[in-house]
């Protein structure tokens, strides 16, 4: 998605998609997609596609990675090659590199890492297709593929982007919105005891903006969590 | 036994160097110390010690930025710095902090990037912000955040002539429009800390990130560490970084 200058991204109160500005594109969540895998899970925000598969709790080798007192998570972001405008070359970039830590970083706290010594938690995420928010719906793949695998966790781990377009605060940019917007804020928190996990941002937000984007995002995550809930009893009441 | 010290101090607001919480190390900048760099600047805090080095060359700009000049951000964790570091590739850490630096100034638009155009949608100057940890005592995204802007604001643009650059002459200034201030808050037993040496930084819970712009926007956060924030952690911690940033704005 390229940046164009002097795109009017929101008209009369709607967005180019015809969105309202604090309005969710259409999100799917499916839970246990990949059999192999120990858990695994589908999300998407309109066109944005994430799959994520939990590998563990399993020995870690080599044998000097491990960890005496608790396990480890390990976390790969990865973009397939055809999820993009422009074809994304394999192999992992400074960006993926970055993404692969704060989604890690995003479920951790939920964890119970010391229940598991010297093994690996294994979380692999691909994004199938990209346009915008690709590392929130990871995060939720992420959170889903967890719950699945029959990780303990603390809480479920929910997330979403928030930004804002032509002066206006919105949630969940898609790939347009996320190139030529003012700001854009991701956030991840635990849907029971609101800790944040993962916030970062880019652009330029007034600390009072930043209060009331967030008081929105938090409000919008508990549809996502009603989502994430609901993902799960379905997948366990086939 | 030394985190478990220092811990018991910081429940009593004292640190084992007798700072206050909120109260970085003696900071010097020196500027221009690299003559082969278009521009240059070392940062210590305390005894983190820092060089970035500004380069400029020709490159071809984005697609959807034709008349706009590039500007790349990297890092390296030299292991003359720690003895963690390693020699390879970047490491993730490494990635990340150049990568919140880059964002940090990026976002800002602290460069003023359609001035740094040659020939449109062909040339175009790309800046090139080398960020070298020389002693690594902690806090390095704040230390790597103030040696690039402090090297921006002596970086200096090259002649070009005959579609060559000719080093060593120079045309003008790089144009700059804002000064990011980068400050990272952490979080230790509920209190907030700025500047953590490497020791405290492993006893840290979690830390935030942010690049203030001197009309007070906040121009790019990232949140670390291992545990969460709370909703008023985040608006304590950029109140704190607003105000600590006015200060190290005036050492530039």
């Amino acid at each position: 998605m390229a940046k164009i200058k002097g795109i009017e991204l929101i008209k009369d109160g709607k967005r180019l998609d015809g969105r309202k500005p604090l309005e969710l594109r259409e999100v799917e969540m499916k839970v246990g997609i990949i059999p192999n895998a120990n858990g695994s899970a589908m999300v998407r925000f309109g066109k944005t596609i994430a799959v994520a598969a939990v590998y563990g709790p399993r020995l870690l080798l080599p044998k000097h990675l491990q960890e005496s007192d608790k396990a480890i998570v390990q976390c790969r972001y990865n973009m397939a090659p055809f999820s993009s405008d422009d074809r994304v070359k394999p192999g992992p970039s400074r960006r993926e590199i970055e993404i692969s830590k704060v989604v890690r970083q995003a479920v951790e706290p939920v964890l119970f890492l010391e229940n598991y010594p010297k093994t690996t938690i294994d979380i692999f995420i691909e994004i199938i297709q990209a346009d915008g928010s690709t590392r929130v719906a990871s995060v939720n793949a992420a959170s889903l593929a967890l719950a699945d695998a029959g990780v303990p966790m603390r809480d479920l781990v929910i997330a979403l982007s928030g930004g804002k377009i032509n002066g206006t605060l919105i949630l969940d940019l898609n790939g347009l919105e996320d190139n030529n917007c003012e700001a854009d804020m991701p956030m991840a928190f635990t849907a029971n005891k609101k800790e944040i996990t993962l916030l970062q941002m880019d652009g330029e937000l007034q600390p009072e903006e930043i209060k009331k984007l967030m008081k929105e995002m938090f409000k919008a995550g508990e549809e996502i969590y009603k989502m994430q809930v609901k993902a799960l009893k379905d997948r366990y009441s086939e | 036994m030394r985190a478990s010290y220092i811990l018991k101090l910081i429940e009593k607001n004292e640190r084992i160097d007798g700072r206050k919480l909120d109260e970085f190390r003696p900071i010097s900048i020196e500027k221009d110390i690299i003559e082969k760099a278009e521009g240059s600047a070392r940062v210590r805090l305390g005894k983190t010690d820092v060089i970035a080095g500004i380069k400029m060359e020709i490159e071809a700009p984005f697609p959807d930025t034709p008349n706009e000049g590039v500007l790349k951000t990297n890092a390296e964790f030299a292991p003359i710095a720690h003895p963690d570091f390693i020699p390879g590739p970047p490491s993730e850490d490494a990635t990340e902090l150049a990568r919140v630096v880059d964002r940090g100034i990026r976002e800002s638009n602290s460069i003023d990037l359609e001035k740094l155009c040659l020939v449109e949608g062909e040339k175009v100057w790309g800046v090139f912000i080398d960020i070298h940890i020389i002693n690594h005592d902690g806090n390095l995204i704040d230390a790597s955040a103030l040696a690039s802007l402090a090297a921006l604001t002596t970086a200096k643009v090259p002649k070009y002539e005959d579609g060559k650059i000719v080093r060593g002459e120079y045309v003008g200034k790089l144009p700059l429009l804002h000064t990011p201030i980068n400050i990272t808050v952490s979080r230790i037993l509920d209190k907030y800390v700025v500047d953590l040496n490497r020791e405290e930084e492993d006893i840290a819970d979690a830390w935030l990130s942010i690049a203030v712009r001197e009309d007070g926007y906040i121009c790019s956060m990232q949140k670390g560490g291992n545990k969460g924030l709370s909703v008023k952690n985040v608006d304590e911690m950029i109140e704190l970084a607003v105000k600590k940033s006015k200060e190290l704005r005036k050492l530039l």
